[in-house]
C-alpha cells in the first residue's frame, strides 16, 4: 500500500520525465577557469551545429536541446559533471576538452555506455583503453607532436632545443611525444623541463634558459603560462622562437604578452573556416555575431553532427546503436569526411603549422 | 653558477612580493592570533583594483607613468584597505572570544566568497595588461656573468623596502605603533590601560591589506595577468614565509618573504622548475619540525 503510494507521488512529481519530445545533448567543459576560451569555442560550435539540426528535423524528428555543464578543465570537477550528465539521463556528450579532464569523465561514460566525442582532447590514451562509444572530432598528439618535430627538426635546425610543459595530460605528452620523434631524428634536446600549473615567476627559468643559449623553446600547455614565459623573457633580453600546439592559439596569448609573442608557431588543425566549401555556415556564425576562428568551433560542431546523423540514420537514439554506426558509416562534415578507426580516432586528421602575429592574422608555414 | 647574480635580482623580486603579503598574516596573528586565510584574497583584489586603475588611468590623461603608478597604488590601497576593514568586522569580530577553530572556518569561507565574487563581477576568464614599460639595465653584455635587472624589478624593490622602512617606523614611533605593540604584547591588559582594542585591531587589518595590495598592484604591472584564484597559491607561499620568518613578527616576515623567494629561484635555477612548489612546502614543514617559532619568532609565553 506505501509503496503505490509512493508510486503515485512520484508520478504526480515528475510528470514531465515521462512525456518527452525533446532530446538533450550535454556540452562539457570549462565555462570557468583559465581556460574558458577554449570551452566557449568548443559550445559556440556545438550550438550552432544544434541550430542547424533542429532546422532539419532534429534527431528522429525531436528537437535537440543543449545543457552545458562546467568542469573548470578540473579533474575533479570533470568526474562530479559526468556522474551529474549520468543522473540526469543524457547519452550524449559533447566535450570534455582539457585531457586531463577528459580521461577520467570518459571512464564513467563506458560503463554507462553513453557516447560522448570530444572535438578538443588530444591526449593519445584517451582512445588506447578500448572504450566502444567514445569518440574524438579532432587529432591526437600522437599527430600534432610528430608534425612540430619534423619542422623542428628539418626547417628550423635550432642550436639549442628546450621542451617545457605545464606537467599536465596534454602538456607533457605533447613535450614528450616532441621529445620522442626528435630523438629518432638524431636531433639533442638540451632542457626537458615541466612548470607547475597557475605559476607565475618564470624568471629563473628564463636565466637558466638563456645561460644554456637555448634560441628555440617548445610548449606543451596552454596559454596563460606560455605568455607569462614569453613576456618575462623578453623582460630578461631572452627571444628565442616559440611553439605550441592548440593549446595556445587564442587571441588572449598576446594580450598576456604582447608583440614580444608575434611570430609564435603554433601546430593546429587546419583552419576549417577558410574552406570555401564551409562559406554559408561561416557567415551563419558571423550573423549570429559569434567567431568561427578558434581551433575547437567547427570540430564542435561535427561533434554534434556526427552524433545525430548516425541517430537519424539507425532511426533510434539508443547510444548502443548510434555509436556502432558512427564506427560504419563515413559523415560530411564541415571539418571534412569523418571516419572512424576502432578506437575512436578518426582515420584522416591533419594538423598544420601557422605562424601567430600579434594583429590577429596567421601564415600558413607548412602542410 | 655564473649565473648566481641573475637568480639573487630574480628571487630578491620574487620575495619582496612574498614579504609584502606575509607581513598582513602574522600582524594579524601577532595581536589576535588568528590565521587569516582570506588574506590572499585581499591582495587578489588589491591586484584586481590595481590592474583596473592601470588601464583605465591613461584613457583618463594619467598617461606619465610614474605619476599613473602612484595613482594606481593610492588607489588600490584606499580600496582594498576597505576590504580589510569591513572583512574584519563583518567575519571575525562578531566571533572574538569564541574557540580558536570558529574565526578559521570563517576565514575560509571569506576566502570562497571573495573569489566567486571577483569571479561574478569581472569574469573569470584571466585579466592580462600589456607590458607598460619593458627598459631594463644589462651589464657584462655577452660574458656568462651577464646580469639584467628590468626597471619593473627595480620599481618593485623600491617600493617594498620603501613600504617596509615606514611600516618599521610607524611600528616604532608613532603612538598608533605603540598601541599596537602593547596588543601584541597582551590584549587583555592594553584594554584595561585604556587602549581601544577594536580600533587597533581594525588597522591591523587595514595595514596588511594595505601591504598586500602595493604587491598587487607590482604584480599586476610585472606579471601582468590577474584571475580570481590567483589569492591562493600566493596567500599559501605568504604563509610558509611568515611561518619561516617566525610568525607574529614583522622583521621575520620580511626575511622569511625574501628567503622562500630566494629558495624558489634556486629551486629553478640549479634543480628544476619541477621542485619548485615541493621546496617552498617542505621548507615550512622542516621549520615547524624543527624550529616552530620560525627564524626570529618567540617562544610563545603560557600567561598565569
Amino acid at each position: 500500500m506505501n509503496k503505490m503510494l509512493l508510486a503515485l507521488a512520484c508520478g504526480v512529481v515528475f510528470p514531465g520525465a515521462f512525456a518527452k519530445d525533446t532530446i538533450t545533448i550535454a556540452l562539457a567543459g570549462p565555462t570557468t577557469g583559465p581556460v574558458t576560451q577554449y570551452g566557449t569555442m568548443q559550445n559556440t560550435g556545438a550550438q550552432m551545429a544544434i541550430e542547424w539540426l533542429n532546422k532539419q528535423g532534429g534527431m528522429n524528428g525531436r528537437k535537440i536541446v543543449a545543457k552545458i555543464f562546467d568542469d573548470a578543465c578540473e579533474p575533479k570537477q570533470a568526474v562530479s559533471v559526468a556522474n551529474q550528465i549520468v543522473n540526469d539521463k543524457i547519452r550524449f556528450v559533447v566535450g570534455h576538452l582539457c585531457s586531463s579532464s577528459t580521461l577520467p569523465a570518459a571512464e564513467i561514460y563506458d560503463e554507462e555506455g553513453i557516447v560522448m566525442v570530444t572535438p578538443a582532447a588530444t591526449n593519445p590514451a584517451l582512445t588506447q583503453k578500448g572504450y566502444a562509444t567514445i569518440f574524438r572530432t579532432i587529432g591526437t598528439d600522437a599527430q600534432s607532436a610528430p608534425t612540430s618535430a619534423r619542422y623542428i627538426a628539418d626547417v628550423l635546425k635550432p642550436k639549442h632545443i628546450a621542451l617545457l610543459h605545464d606537467k599536465q595530460q596534454y602538456g607533457q605528452g605533447l613535450a614528450e611525444g616532441v621529445k620522442k620523434v626528435l630523438a629518432e631524428k638524431g636531433v639533442a634536446v638540451d632542457i626537458l623541463e615541466g612548470v607547475n600549473r597557475g605559476q607565475t615567476d618564470f624568471s629563473a627559468l628564463i636565466t637558466k634558459l638563456k645561460k644554456d643559449a637555448v634560441d628555440f623553446v617548445y610548449w606543451g600547455g596552454y596559454h596563460p603560462e606560455l605568455g607569462l614565459i614569453i613576456r618575462q623573457g623578453a623582460d630578461q633580453g631572452f627571444k628565442p622562437q616559440y611553439m605550441g600546439a592548440d593549446g595556445i592559439d587564442n587571441p588572449d596569448l598576446f594580450a598576456i604578452a604582447g608583440e614580444a609573442a608575434d611570430g609564435i608557431l603554433a601546430t593546429v588543425p587546419k583552419n576549417f573556416a577558410d574552406d570555401p566549401k564551409n562559406a554559408e555556415l561561416i557567415e551563419a556564425f558571423k550573423t549570429a555575431g559569434k567567431d568561427p576562428s578558434g581551433p575547437f568551433v567547427l570540430p564542435g560542431y561535427a561533434a554534434v553532427q556526427v552524433m545525430v546523423d548516425a541517430a537519424n540514420k539507425v532511426k533510434s537514439d539508443d547510444p548502443a546503436l548510434v555509436a556502432a554506426e558512427m564506427h560504419k558509416a563515413t559523415f560530411a562534415t564541415p571539418i571534412g569526411a569523418i571516419s572512424y578507426q576502432e578506437n575512436g580516432d578518426m582515420n584522416h586528421f591533419k594538423s598544420v603549422i601557422y605562424t601567430l602575429r600579434a594583429d590577429g592574422s596567421r601564415e600558413l608555414k607548412s602542410e | 653558477m655564473y649565473d648566481l647574480p641573475q637568480q639573487l635580482v630574480n628571487g630578491f623580486a620574487l620575495g619582496s612580493v612574498y614579504a609584502l603579503i606575509a607581513i598582513g598574516y602574522t600582524m594579524v596573528y601577532g595581536i589576535i592570533g588568528l590565521i587569516n586565510f582570506a588574506h590572499g584574497e585581499i591582495y587578489m583584489i588589491g591586484a584586481y583594483s590595481g590592474i583596473v586603475a592601470l588601464v583605465a588611468l591613461p584613457s583618463l590623461g594619467f598617461g606619465f607613468f610614474p605619476l599613473m603608478l602612484l595613482l594606481a597604488l593610492v588607489i588600490a590601497v584606499v580600496l582594498t584597505g576597505g576590504y580589510g576593514y569591513a572583512l574584519e568586522k563583518v567575519a571575525y569580530k562578531p566571533l572574538r572570544g569564541s574557540p580558536r577553530l570558529v574565526p578559521l572556518i570563517s576565514a575560509i569561507g571569506m576566502s570562497i566568497f571573495l573569489q566567486n565574487y571577483v569571479a561574478n563581477g569581472q569574469s573569470n576568464k584571466n585579466l592580462a595588461l600589456q607590458p607598460i614599460i619593458s627598459d631594463r639595465w644589462e651589464w657584462f653584455g655577452d660574458t656568462p656573468f651577464h646580469l639584467t635587472i628590468s626597471v619593473l624589478q627595480a620599481i618593485i624593490f623600491a617600493i617594498t623596502v620603501l613600504s617596509m622602512l615606514s611600516l618599521e617606523l610607524f611600528i616604532a614611533k608613532s603612538k598608533m605603533g605603540r598601541a599596537c605593540r602593547a596588543c601584541a604584547e597582551d590584549l587583555g591588559m592594553a584594554k584595561l590601560l585604556g587602549i581601544d582594542v577594536d580600533k587597533v585591531i581594525s588597522l591591523t587589518f587595514v595595514i596588511g591589506a594595505a601591504l598586500a595590495a602595493v604587491a598587487g598592484v607590482l604584480v599586476a604591472l610585472y606579471y601582468g595577468v590577474v584571475t580570481p584564484y590567483m589569492g591562493f597559491l600566493a596567500g599559501m607561499k605568504a604563509f610558509t614565509a611568515a611561518v619561516l620568518g617566525g610568525i607574529g613578527s614583522i622583521p621575520g616576515a620580511m626575511l622569511g618573504g625574501l628567503l622562500l623567494g630566494l629558495a624558489e629561484s634556486f629551486t629553478a635555477a640549479y634543480l628544476s622548475s619541477e621542485y619548485q612548489d615541493v621546496v617552498a612546502f617542505s621548507l615550512l614543514i622542516l621549520v615547524l619540525l624543527f624550529r616552530p617559532t620560525g627564524l626570529l619568532g618567540k617562544p610563545e609565553i603560557e600567561k598565569v
